[in-house]
């Protein structure tokens, strides 16, 4: 949300704090950060990019991979409110009792990375930024919404009424992208088992409930890339079996 | 009681068709995806920001970020003099229906005109290259605005009054470089025998496609407007030279010619052979 304000008061206001959007920003009008996925497919597309793009991305790729793991997910992408929303009023309407169950491989993202990267190769340009709701939706709080505001409600209507966690937790690329980025980051939640009820309350709220298969059998840290270190977890954990961890590779 | 047994499967055909399953899919898929994909390239009346590539390559490497948006409007000189608040943005992050690819920079000079930066901060903050400083950098490493090439304008000499014999200078007045990108040229007016005609005419090579004539134009729909360099301008050809100047002669002088010879079934006889082909001569 402070992100979200901050690049709105740099076209708003002209503050240097942070410029541009997600797919590409200065920070403080010096550093340069860039969206991996983005630069990615424009690499397939056939552009000779700058190095201050390719520097951009690198830093991304550094600060998520050694510390941040897929936060990017949960704290900075502005689709993350839309799917949280549709999730709250899904919890409120009891969706998940009466609706018919559709099943979806948590792995279509990664097939997306493949398809954006042929498409994009194909098609001579980005491809999944032309369809991206995440860029549409922060252009939109920027520069003004237009009609791609239709496919954040579609997108919300999907997670409400089709699946839960439907975008985030399957389908989104960029969601993939940042899952392998982060696999093998530090920071990460860590369960104790001693302390756990079974109350299963994490488990509820987890939007990759996947992650926690280790709930109240053995004491480790949540390893799988998909983890978007939400944090959501810990807030609802009433018996102190779950919080942040930096993770230790020398004495696990 | 009969029962009907389902067929038994395969562990190998499962596999063989779970994989053509998920191929199929992925190339609907991708079929679709790329299908949209072209459909929005297509915007081939797109007037980009200054130094911007050619449209091909633009769409490759413009990384959609919106930096050069928020430069135009944050500008220094884009104050309301009046208000004190920033007017609005030359340049426009394309939305979904602006029949522009998504997310990408363009302006529309009807709405705001290109006001020629001397800076050119929309330019010099592109992260990608895909504005490139290189061409609006002259050849003492000083930022040119003369040099940006948007589009240019065209006149459309049904619509231009001026060419009716009505004097009418507005496109002539708000071109910021007045008298070099459109110059008036005058014509006798044959129907009265007394007047001229004051017809603009655009130099394409000083012309930037700012805008300005097009907003300034008086009728109802301007008779002036900026269209992209490679959809508006023509191509004679290198092989045409304009005799009488003396800069296009130096061109060709310098050329080394080519010798160019071309070989058909003819050619190969020769020319007393094929024209007396077929003649009786008794």
């Amino acid at each position: 949300m402070t992100l979200l304000f901050l690049y709105f008061s740099a076209n708003a206001y002209g503050w240097k704090i942070l410029s541009g959007t997600l797919s590409s920003s200065s920070v403080f009008g010096v550093m340069p950060l860039s969206d991996p996925f983005a630069v990615l497919q424009m690499i397939f597309a056939g552009a000779v990019l700058s190095f201050d793009v390719i520097l951009g991305a690198m830093i991304i790729v550094f600060f998520y991979g050694v510390i941040g793991g897929r936060a990017f997910c949960s704290w900075v992408c502005p689709v993350n409110m839309v799917t949280d929303g549709a999730n709250w009023l899904r919890r409120k309407l009891y969706m998940d009792q009466i609706e018919k169950k559709v099943w979806i491989s948590r792995d279509i993202r990664y097939y997306m990375i493949v398809l954006a990267l042929i498409v994009s190769s194909i098609s001579g340009m980005a491809a999944f930024e032309i369809i991206s709701p995440i860029t549409i939706l922060n252009r939109g709080v920027i520069f003004g919404f237009g009609a791609g505001a239709g496919l954040l409600i579609a997108i919300f209507l999907f997670d409400l009424f089709v699946l839960r966690n439907g975008w985030c937790g399957h389908i989104c690329p960029l969601g993939g992208v940042h899952a392998m980025i982060g696999k093998y980051s530090l920071l990460r939640v860590k369960h104790n088992s001693e302390n756990c009820t079974l109350c299963m309350k994490c488990k509820d709220i987890c939007p990759e409930r996947q992650v926690l298969n280790m709930i109240g059998k053995r004491s480790e840290v949540v390893s799988m890339a998909a983890c978007t270190n939400c944090g959501r977890c810990v807030d609802v954990c009433d018996d102190d079996a779950l919080g942040f961890h930096i993770r230790n590779y020398l004495n696990l | 009681m009969i029962t009907k047994e389902k067929p038994l499967i395969s562990e190998r055909r499962k596999f063989f068709t779970n994989m053509a399953h998920n191929t199929g899919l992925g190339v609907m898929g991708g079929l679709l995806w790329a299908g949209f994909a072209d459909k929005a390239k297509s915007s081939p009346l797109t007037l980009r920001p200054p130094g911007a590539l050619d449209e091909e390559d633009f769409l490759r490497v413009c990384i959609k970020c919106g930096l050069c948006a928020e430069a135009c409007v944050n500008r220094p000189s884009n104050i309301n003099k009046e208000t004190g608040k920033p007017r609005p943005s030359t340049l426009q992050m394309a939305k979904a229906k602006d029949e522009v690819t998504i997310g990408t920079p363009f302006f529309k000079p009807l709405d705001t005109p290109c006001y020629m930066c001397e800076d050119i901060p929309c330019t010099v903050v592109c992260p990608t290259g895909a504005l490139d400083l290189a061409s609006v950098t002259n050849l003492i490493g000083e930022l040119d605005f003369k040099m940006m090439k948007m589009g240019i304008a065209v006149v459309e000499p049904n619509a231009c009054i001026a060419f009716w014999g009505i004097q009418c200078d507005a496109c002539y007045r708000a071109c910021p470089l007045m008298n070099e990108a459109i110059t008036l040229q005058y014509d006798r007016n044959e129907r009265t025998g007394k007047h001229a005609f004051l017809k603009p005419v655009i130099n394409m090579n000083v012309c930037t496609g700012c805008g300005l004539c097009e907003q300034a134009c008086v009728t109802e729909k301007p008779a002036i407007f900026i269209r992209p360099r490679e959809i508006a301008l023509g191509k004679p050809g290198d092989h045409y030279v304009k005799g009488w100047d003396s800069k296009d002669q130096e061109r060709v002088a310098n050329q080394s010619g080519k010798d160019v010879t071309t070989k058909t079934e003819r050619s190969e006889q020769g020319a007393s052979d094929y024209l007396n082909e077929g003649v009786d001569f008794d």
